[in-house]
């Protein structure tokens, strides 16, 4: 017997009388869904092709189609769900690990949802953005402890290098290579308008985009993809991956068919070899060699820019960040279970790491407690979904929040969770030229621009509303938040009451 | 059963007052406790304070703690803890009135006290951090004991009631003081006992305030790290360590600690012309931001040898100066400053976040 038929996941519904079969779903459709049934006049579907991506329902302009759930069932059963069922045929017919893409679809727990924010009534005025200045404004990097004085007395200035940010929000690692070179250039377009920094995760950075690099973190990871003098030289920071939430444990993976051209070069590895970054960087097996890396990156760029170590939301990451902090990094970033990838074995993807409201709580107190809060910036990701969002995490006590699946959607991501195939129908997640120049970037750079300026005008208001006019005074106020539907020990690692309370 | 303040945070309008002779002469506690008197609506009847410099000189070479028990077996023990650190030269209960108005009195004491030496050299510790942490040990460890005056020369007097009727039940007419400040406060809720009214104070640094900042978990949570701890809940205990620590620990200036407080808004930095004053400005925003207040407060920090008054950077609660000879005045309202000195000149309201610092001439008796 050969594989198991698999029944396709979606159906493609086309009213036969809106369809003026145009074939534009057919063009559209880089999956080969849609095809045109000469004989017969018609257009016909593939479904099993499909990945409801909802390109063809956005082009047709008859609105002649849908995508819907395939309505064909497997006997219902509570504990065997479809998805299950269908991985074990897949894996049965393939051997193979599964690969899924984006962030975790499960549906554990949002603690996001769980917290609301406060307002002022009575006792103190809200403050009206509208009227009043309002202050996003934030700067990441060490402080020091002890403020000196020159023999004059004078405050000698002198500060750790720092990264200045118009809002509390910075664009997260994606790879050129797991993403087209139009959304970098659009990512890195809007950064520099916003007055925020983009990263340009492991797969080195196009020489394009050098003149973005005071908006640019640069990303160092366990493959080294990329990594060169004036790499680092080039970044207003550098990164050092040790994790990834959607993936904690593993390194990057970016399948062969999408190294091809500028993204090999960019790499400086040869075109098709799938590049799968090793799970430890070889020269970290510790935490007294990550400070080894720390600081030989800092020489190299001679203690001019901020070192950011980001790690996955593991269940021991208080104690990891506590170390990281103690190892000279500027930054830690943390980033939570239900972060996004190009690609990510499935079962790591869906089953390890820990929510990043939770790690983030339990980091920013253990840091207090060990008195070095201030020897690092805090910044979290792993679906940071909106302006509340961005309040609720500096409230827990982040410097700031990394968002990547938010700034996708904004270039046209229909969380289809196929970018591992290279086919992105919206010019984003591929690398082939056609369905790359589907993506504008001056336009994706304008919605990307418009999200940011939206959420920054909905920060306001909700820091208003609490009678706070800046964000170092919302960084780390929990009593602002409260909890609804948690249970005493949530309460508690979240270090939040219940409402009512 | 209610909870005790401390337990439950009580947010609190407020009245202020102040009042300093430049040239050091003595005034009575009196003159304070009038100017309270216009400014009654102000205050609910739940707690009023009074903090009066100078006015130990017999004993000023002595931290005089002013202490809250709930029973004589705690004062007892408190006693005992004390010797194992200090040389207590002096105790006594602290003279009051029975009035009606006050009732559900503690029992308050004060002692005299100076840190032994050899305890020092043995902890590494100098004189006033041995002092902060033992009134953190006794706040936080001692049940039913409060420590709510740490200072030398100086004196913080508090109780549940109106500001007026606490004045009277301390006696303050009997003392003489070159500055004194003054609290009338609003509750929202019962704060249950007497630790909860202002001023508050640590070393002789004491704050009254009227306001009620939403920063308060920012800077609590921030301060927290180096040993303070907030028990009281209010705006007012964590305003006066944050005071300790940028004054004391860090060595700021008044006008820089003002800087980080009560910050310049990020585009009147960004304008300022004076290169030097931008980068300070710069350097203290981005040092400690987890030291920004927010929301309203007007506040008078006490000092040796001075006061100072900050407003918020909006400046969302009032608060005027006023100046007579060689006196100056600051006051929730105009009326406070009129009732004690109806010919009070040059009357003004400093701007939101525009520090206004007074000092007693150098040369004059403190």
């Amino acid at each position: 017997m050969n594989g198991i038929f698999i029944m396709p996941e979606f159906d493609v519904i086309r009213s036969d009388a809106r369809c003026t079969v145009c074939r534009v779903c057919e063009r559209q459709c880089a999956n080969g869904v849609h095809a045109f049934l000469e004989e017969k006049g018609l257009m016909v579907s593939d479904e099993t092709k499909c990945v409801n991506c909802q390109r063809c329902v956005s082009f047709c302009p008859t609105h002649a189609l849908k995508i819907v759930e395939n309505p064909n069932r497997l006997r219902e059963n509570a504990n065997w769900d479809r998805d299950t069922i269908r991985e074990i045929y897949k894996q049965a017919n393939s051997g193979g690990v599964l690969l899924s893409s984006m962030g975790n679809p499960k549906p554990l727990p949002v603690y996001w949802d769980k917290i609301l924010i406060n307002a002022s009534q009575v006792t103190n005025p809200p403050i009206d953005p509208l009227r009043e200045p309002m202050e996003t404004r934030v700067f990441l990097g060490k402080k020091p402890e002890k403020v000196s004085r020159g023999a004059d007395g004078a405050l000698i200035t002198t500060l750790p290098p720092q990264i200045e940010l118009s809002m509390p929000v910075l664009f997260s690692a994606m790879s050129y290579g797991s993403i087209s070179y139009n959304a970098h250039a659009a990512l890195a377009e809007a950064a520099a308008r916003l007055g925020i920094l983009y990263n340009t995760g492991e797969g080195g950075l196009h020489e394009d985009f050098y003149p973005y690099g005071s908006n640019t973190i640069v990303q160092v990871a366990s493959g080294r993809f990329g990594v060169h003098e004036k790499y680092l030289e080039t970044g207003a920071a550098i990164e050092i991956k040790m994790g990834q939430g959607a993936k904690p444990g593993i390194g990057g993976h970016l399948p062969g068919p999408k190294i091809v051209g500028d993204v090999s070069r960019t790499r400086m590895i040869p075109e098709g070899t799938d590049a799968i970054s090793p799970a430890p960087h070889h020269d970290i097996y510790s935490i007294e060699d990550l400070r080894q890396l720390v600081y030989s990156l800092k020489e190299a760029t001679r203690y001019k820019k901020p070192v950011i170590v980001k790690v996955a939301a593991v269940h021991n990451i208080a104690a990891i960040a506590s170390g990281v902090a103690r190892s000279g990094a500027d930054i830690i970033a943390i980033d939570g279970f239900r972060g996004g990838t190009g690609a990510a074995p499935t079962r790591i993807r869906d089953n390890v790491g820990i929510p990043i409201e939770l790690a983030l709580a339990a980091v920013d107190q253990r840091l207090r407690d060990e008195g070095i809060r201030g020897n690092v910036s805090l910044i979290v990701g792993g679906s940071v979904r909106s302006a509340a969002d961005v309040v609720k995490a500096l409230a827990l006590g982040a410097d700031a929040c990394y968002v990547a699946t938010a700034a996708l959607l904004a270039l046209g991501c229909h969380l289809c969770r196929t970018c591992q195939s290279g086919k992105c129908n919206w010019g984003i997640a591929t690398q082939e030229p056609a369905l790359v120049k589907r993506l504008n970037p001056a336009q994706g750079s304008e919605r990307l621009v418009n999200l940011m300026n939206a959420w920054r005008h909905e920060i306001m208001e909700l820091m208003g509303g609490m009678g706070i006019n800046s964000v170092e005074a919302l960084r780390g106020n929990r009593l602002m938040l409260r909890g609804v539907g948690l249970t005493q020990k949530e309460l508690e690692i979240l270090g939040i009451s219940h409402a009512g309370e | 059963m209610k909870p005790k303040e401390g337990q439950v945070r009580i947010p609190s309008g407020c009245a202020i007052a102040a009042v300093i002779a430049r040239d050091g002469e003595r005034m009575s506690g009196e003159g304070m406790i009038r100017a309270m008197e216009p400014m009654h609506d102000r205050s609910n009847g739940l707690g009023g304070g009074f903090a009066g410099y100078g006015i130990y000189p017999a004993y000023k070479d002595f931290y005089a703690l002013h202490l809250f028990f709930d029973s004589r077996d705690t004062r007892k023990t408190c006693e005992a803890f004390l010797k194992t650190g200090f040389e207590i030269w002096h105790a006594e209960r602290i003279p009051t009135r029975k009035i009606p108005a006050i009732t559900d009195e503690p029992i308050i004491w004060r002692y005299f006290v100076a840190p032994l030496q050899s305890v020092l050299a043995d902890l590494q510790l100098d004189e006033k951090e041995f002092v902060v942490r033992t009134v953190m040990e006794i706040n936080t460890r001692m049940k039913g004991a409060y420590v709510f005056s740490s200072g030398k020369n100086m004196g913080t007097f508090k109780a549940v009631g109106f500001p007026e009727d606490v004045g009277v039940y301390y006696r303050l007419e009997e003392y003489a003081g070159y500055s004194w400040t003054a609290h009338g406060r609003y509750p929202t809720n019962t704060p249950g006992w007497w630790g909860g009214a202002h001023p508050f104070s640590l070393l002789d640094y004491s704050v009254v305030h009227n306001g009620e900042i939403s920063s308060y978990d920012a800077n609590r949570r921030y301060i927290e790290m180096f040993g303070y701890q907030c028990t009281l809940q209010t705006d007012t205990e964590v305003i006066t360590y944050m005071m300790d620590y940028l004054l004391r620990r860090q060595g700021l200036t008044l006008n820089e600690t003002a800087g980080v407080i009560a910050a310049p808004f990020w585009e009147t930095i960004d304008r300022k012309t004076d290169l030097k004053d931008k980068e300070k400005h710069l350097y203290l925003r981005t040092v400690f931001p987890g030291l920004l207040i927010t929301g309203p407060f007007s506040i008078v920090l006490g000092f040796e040898g001075g006061l100072m008054a900050l407003n918020d950077r909006l400046k969302l609660r009032s608060m005027v100066v006023g100046e007579k000879g060689d006196r100056v005045y600051i006051a929730s309202e105009e009326a406070a400053i009129r009732r004690i000195e109806p010919d009070a000149d040059n009357i003004w309201s400093p701007a939101g976040g525009e520090p206004v610092v007074i000092r007693v001439k150098e040369g004059a008796q403190i």
